[in-house]
């Protein structure tokens, strides 16, 4: 007859299906953004999480001459274990170019003449990232050095020496570089480093005793970063290729591996700053610590990469509506709380959304005075609503009338609080009047129909969930997750949509059914 | 806990959660809702099918009527004022007469006294969508003061009792009666503290009844014992309630009936989302019986269909 009407069971079944498909796809693509902005792109899964960044600042004063100026420095190019964050130039009337060489970048700074004395500065930051590592490619084997005799027996000699006494290329640098550090035991080895020699010169013989065992071998330079250094030393570093990867080597102590604060700036030979048309050159490295947001890391991180996602962030928004925003992003949780409390527990509440509008407010009042406000709002606006239907006025006067009292009493609360010296008094001014003034008349309505019983029970209903709305709204891991990846937003919606099928008991039922879980029939 | 929900689901008990998605949204069209949410269409599509309802004496569809309220129900001394688009009971006013001195003053069911301007101000609010469920404009209905049938007076505190029968595809599976007490103010609504009874559908003789989610076997006010009651003309009950669904084409019904010293059974109102309290009242999960009428074939007679369910459903 009429049973067209209804869909047939595997409709409903086939909308179930879709739905689990629909969330399940929401699902994959915000976790795949998610994932892809916090593994890749770094930015922090945790609040509070800082990253420490290194200003390292090189000043360069010379005096000119009369001529042209043309001053070569060495800048950080491959920075093993560091990414840059940003780096500046600064030289009032001096043209700049960042170029590669063979020692890894320079920058070069020229001018037609100049007169006095002039300083060059170059500043870069940097943060610890350990992803970075040597991506040089394989050198060739190093020619044999030239050498006159008697350095060339007495490079034979040690070179055969040490090779006895190891079993790769690794060991051979450790061996070699403890025979050249003391170079008093050993004639032959004072004869090509010297009675005492610094690691500048040990790493240099090295490289050329390496050469001539055929281990490519180069010196590199750098700083050790520590927290605050007004003149920060250039350090020599012996590196190694073993056939598959670099190995670096402390000329001095033999020792392996890199320091990790260790930044490298250059390498080979050559010095750090080359001028021509200047002389008493001097030099100056210093360090700065300092402490960083991870998000501000990563957002500059995805605009180098000129990602989309950097595009689609909340950051190119005006400040002012990020912080709107940051607020607005956390409804949605708030809803899905509501959505759980109401659809699985079974809480009543007056109004759908209102508890997320208090919840809202709770935010600026804390929890505790928000409730005794809202209750203390709610039951003043009763009091007088209750009277106003004994002047009986028409429907929609007598609710303007019911938010202006709101307003009224927001106000007097706000000036008695403060006269007493309850900052926390100020704060009520937040609370949605609108929705308040709604809630006294649905309860009021619901008090005179169904009694002063059910009008506080979802009362308290409403509170209690404004209050879980709270709590889950100001975690601060809520908070600083859905700002820094709203597309969890799409986690939130999935949700919501599964428990718009959830068609089990809500909590509340089973205590409600009671009297039929006694027994089958 | 766990155990707690297989127990009702092994026990056949609908929950709110199921009700909306699985019974509701599927049997209900939406399409139909006006048919039952606004009473005036219900009464006059009910009156077209021959169906009896309570006797319509007026309606107020604006301020300017409210006004001349005397000329609207002037003739009458007791009625019902009720808004067309109410909720469970809201906005209802139940005048019993007038003060026998003074014109201007009315009785209401519970002792009260109320004066025209009352009224008056009951009917704007009415009009002004206040009780009306999506808070827009509403119209007042005025109609004929149903007479409970002394029946009913031993487990009855003031009100009017009443009858919900649940029809699913036009079958009644499920019966209650409704006992204002008290605390429900003379009002037949489980919500307000009305107490409620199963009733079996065979015999049509009332099963233990229910106040607010607990199990009670006599009336509070009274002291009476509310099981084993047979309620008068139960055949009627069933069929008025089973042609309803002719009426409507909603698969999921509450059919709210009383019963009348003068006139019998009157259909007092149709509820798209009819509660689950009865099934607290008959100790019976609904699931279970829907899963019988789905075995059976859809094309019978009303009668019919009350025949087949007196069979399969007693209790």
């Amino acid at each position: 007859m009429k049973h067209w009407l209804a869909p047939s069971h595997n409709d409903m079944e086939d909308r179930a299906y879709r739905v689990v498909l629909i969330a399940a796809l929401l699902i994959v693509a915000g976790g795949a953004i998610f994932f892809f902005k916090w593994q890749v792109l770094g930015f922090p899964a945790q609040p509070d999480a800082e990253t420490q960044v290194w200003t390292v600042e090189v000043t360069v004063s010379f005096d000119a001459g009369p001529g042209p100026i043309k001053a070569s420095l060495y800048i950080p190019g491959l920075t093993p274990g560091f990414a840059i964050l940003e780096e500046n130039y600064l030289s009032r009337g001096f043209g700049y170019t960042p170029a590669y060489v063979s020692g890894g970048r320079q920058v070069r700074w020229t001018r037609r003449r100049a007169r006095g004395v002039q300083t060059l500065y170059y500043r870069i930051v940097i943060y610890k990232d350990p992803a970075l590592i040597e991506s040089d490619t394989t050198p060739p084997f190093p020619e044999q050095p030239s050498m006159s005799e008697p350095l060339r027996t007495a490079m034979e000699l040690l070179i055969e020496d040490v090779g006895d006494k190891s079993a790769d290329p690794g060991s051979f640098t450790v061996e070699l570089l403890k025979r050249l550090s003391q170079p008093r035991r050993d004639q032959n080895v004072e004869i090509l480093v010297g009675v005492d020699p610094t690691a500048a010169q040990i790493a240099r013989t090295a490289t050329d005793l390496l050469a001539a065992a055929r281990i490519p071998a180069r010196t590199i330079r750098g700083i050790y970063l520590q927290e605050q250094q007004r003149r920060a030393r250039i350090v020599p570093w012996l590196e190694i290729h073993d056939g598959t990867r670099w190995l670096y080597f402390d000329p001095l102590t033999g020792k392996e591996g890199l320091p990790d604060n260790f930044l490298q700036w250059w390498t080979g030979d050559d010095p750090l700053f080359d001028i021509d048309g200047g002389t008493d050159v001097d030099i100056r490295f210093s360090v700065k610590s300092d402490f960083t947001s991870p998000v501000e890391l990563a957002q500059r991180r995805s605009d180098e990469r000129n990602s989309l996602v950097a595009k689609f962030s909340l950051f190119s928004l005006p400040i002012q509506t990020q912080a709107v925003y940051s607020v607005l992003l956390l409804i949605p949780l708030g809803a899905l709380v509501v959505v759980l409390l109401r659809n699985v527990i079974g809480v009543q509440t007056f109004g759908t959304f209102m508890p997320v509008l208090i919840a809202l407010a709770f935010r600026e009042t804390q929890l505790l005075w928000g409730a005794l406000w809202f209750v203390l709002l709610v039951s003043l606006g009763l009091m007088f609503r209750f009277y106003l239907e004994r002047l009986r006025l028409l429907l929609v006067p007598r609710l303007s009338a019911v938010l202006i009292i709101v307003v009224i009493l927001m106000l007097i609360m706000s000036i008695i609080s403060h006269q007493l010296g309850f900052e926390s008094g100020l704060s009520v001014a937040l609370f949605p009047m609108v929705i308040l003034a709604m809630t006294i008349e649905r309860m009021s309505v619901v008090w005179e129909e169904r009694g002063s019983h059910e009008a506080i029970q979802q009362g308290l209903g409403s509170l209690f969930v404004a209050a879980v709305c709270y709590g889950v709204m100001d975690l601060d891991t809520a908070k600083h997750l859905l700002f820094i990846f709203p597309e969890l937003l799409l986690l939130v919606l999935a949700a919501t949509l599964l428990v718009g099928r959830y068609t089990g008991y809500r909590l509340m039922e089973l205590y409600r059914f009671r009297e039929l879980r006694k027994g089958t029939d | 806990m766990l155990a707690w929900a297989r127990t009702l689901r092994a026990n056949g008990v609908l929950g709110l959660n199921e009700r909306n998605a699985q019974i509701i949204q599927r049997f209900n069209a939406r399409k139909l809702y006006p048919l039952v949410d606004d009473k005036l269409k219900t009464k006059r599509l009910a009156l077209e099918a021959g169906i009896s309802v309570p006797k319509l004496y007026g309606v107020m569809e604006s301020h300017h009527d409210v006004r001349s309220w005397a000329e609207i129900a002037g003739q009458h001394t007791d009625f019902v004022i009720k808004p067309a688009h109410g909720t469970g009971g809201d906005g209802i006013l139940v005048v019993a007469g007038r003060s026998s001195r003074r014109q201007r003053l009315y009785q209401l069911i519970d002792g009260n006294v109320i004066s025209e301007a009352g009224i008056r101000h009951h009917v704007s609010n009415i009009i002004s969508g206040q009780y009306s469920f999506v808070g827009t404009r509403d119209c007042a209905m005025i109609e004929y003061r149903v007479e409970t049938d002394p029946f009913f007076a031993a487990v009855t505190f003031q009100g009017v009792p009443d009858v919900r029968v649940l029809v699913y595809q036009g079958y009644p599976v499920m019966a209650m009666v409704r006992l204002p007490t008290r605390r429900s103010g003379g009002k037949a609504n489980l919500h307000q503290g009305a107490v409620g009874a199963g009733i079996d559908l065979a015999s049509g003789q009332t099963l233990s009844g229910v106040l607010g989610n607990d199990i009670v076997t006599e009336h509070p006010d009274t002291g009476e014992p509310i099981a084993g009651l047979d309620i008068p003309m139960w055949e009627q009950f069933l069929s008025l309630a089973a042609r309803c669904y002719e009426l409507t084409g909603l698969g999921y019904l509450g059919v709210d009936i009383v019963l009348d010293q003068e006139y019998g059974p009157l259909i007092l109102e149709l509820n798209a989302r009819p509660g689950l309290n009865i099934q607290i009242a008959n100790k019976v999960g609904l699931m279970n019986r829907f899963t019988v009428v789905d075995n059976w074939k859809a094309a019978y007679e009303p009668d019919e269909k009350v025949a087949l369910v007196r069979e399969a459903f007693s209790q």
